[in-house]
């Protein structure tokens, strides 16, 4: 496998609200001074923003790794929070376990991991309840 | 149209206004952070009554033109200083999400 052009990394505080989204923020302005085309930065960006506010609300923060390869972008989200029971109906349109103090701030539609799905190419998930989630998506460029 | 022109057009109140040269395209309307991000496009109005620091990184994200903040809904002061810093245009108006569309699909249509 060939090795990635640009490698980011970020952490994802799960404390701070007020921040989170920001490691999204900062990989669209990376990839933009890439000169990556802007519908890839647009997927990309949404993709990766649900991956990470569901690391903020979900699993209380976690790791994002960005992978720039010559034809693809690979984004990998690792966080060590209560995992995912049932991945199934996790993915289903509409399916949130968010509380309503999330829920009141716009989060908790259910939206977040079809968005993910809908907006890569391919999307693995990985969750061991009680240890954590592994996130795995990619785009093609 | 302009994002500036659309203001100046409706008489939307501008609390940060650093990309009023934008072209806008299209209106979503909704408040559902994570409808937003999989179904505004690129361009968009964003109508909307949230109003926390969340929305501006969804906005950043999903490439609105604009927030426009109906029914007379103002954000903190440090809602108005990231969206300044980010880059995004801020607006409010008394109007109703409905008004706002209907005038935005009468000067752009
Ligand atoms: N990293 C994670 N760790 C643990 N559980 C998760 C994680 N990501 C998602 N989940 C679970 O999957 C559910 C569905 O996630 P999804 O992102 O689709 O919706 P949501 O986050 O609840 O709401 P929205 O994304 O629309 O704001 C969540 O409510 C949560 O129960
Ligand atoms: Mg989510």
């Amino acid at each position: 496998m060939s090795e990635a052009a640009v490698a980011l990394h970020f952490n994802v505080d799960g404390e701070d609200f007020t921040s989170a989204g920001q490691a999204s923020v900062q990989v669209k302005k990376s990839l933009r001074q890439l000169g990556i085309d802007s519908e890839i930065i647009r997927k990309v960006s949404i993709a990766m923003y649900e991956g990470e506010i569901n690391m903020v609300i979900h699993a209380g923060g976690g790791e994002a790794h960005v992978l720039i390869y010559e034809d693809r972008i690979e984004i990998k989200l690792d966080d060590h929070g209560p995992g995912i029971a049932n991945i199934e109906m996790a993915m289903q349109e509409g399916w949130s376990t968010a509380p309503d103090n999330i829920r009141s701030l716009g989060f908790g539609a259910g939206m977040g991991l079809p968005n993910m799905k809908r907006y890569t190419d391919d999307m693995k998930i990985d969750s061991v309840v009680g240890e954590g989630t592994h996130i795995v998506m990619t785009v093609n460029l | 149209m302009k994002v500036n022109e659309l203001a100046s057009a409706l008489r939307l109140q501008s609390i940060t206004e650093p990309d009023g040269e934008r072209e806008i395209d299209g209106c979503y309307i909704g408040d559902l952070l994570s409808w937003v991000m999989g179904r505004a496009q690129s361009g968009n109005v964003w109508v909307t009554i949230m109003s926390n620091i969340n929305i501006v990184a969804v906005a950043t994200l999903a490439d609105v033109s604009c927030i426009v903040l109906a029914e007379g809904v103002t954000v903190e002061d440090s809602v108005k200083a990231v969206a300044e810093a980010k880059g995004v245009n801020l607006f409010t108006t008394p109007m109703t999400a409905y008004e706002i569309a209907a005038k935005i699909a009468a000067l752009t249509v």
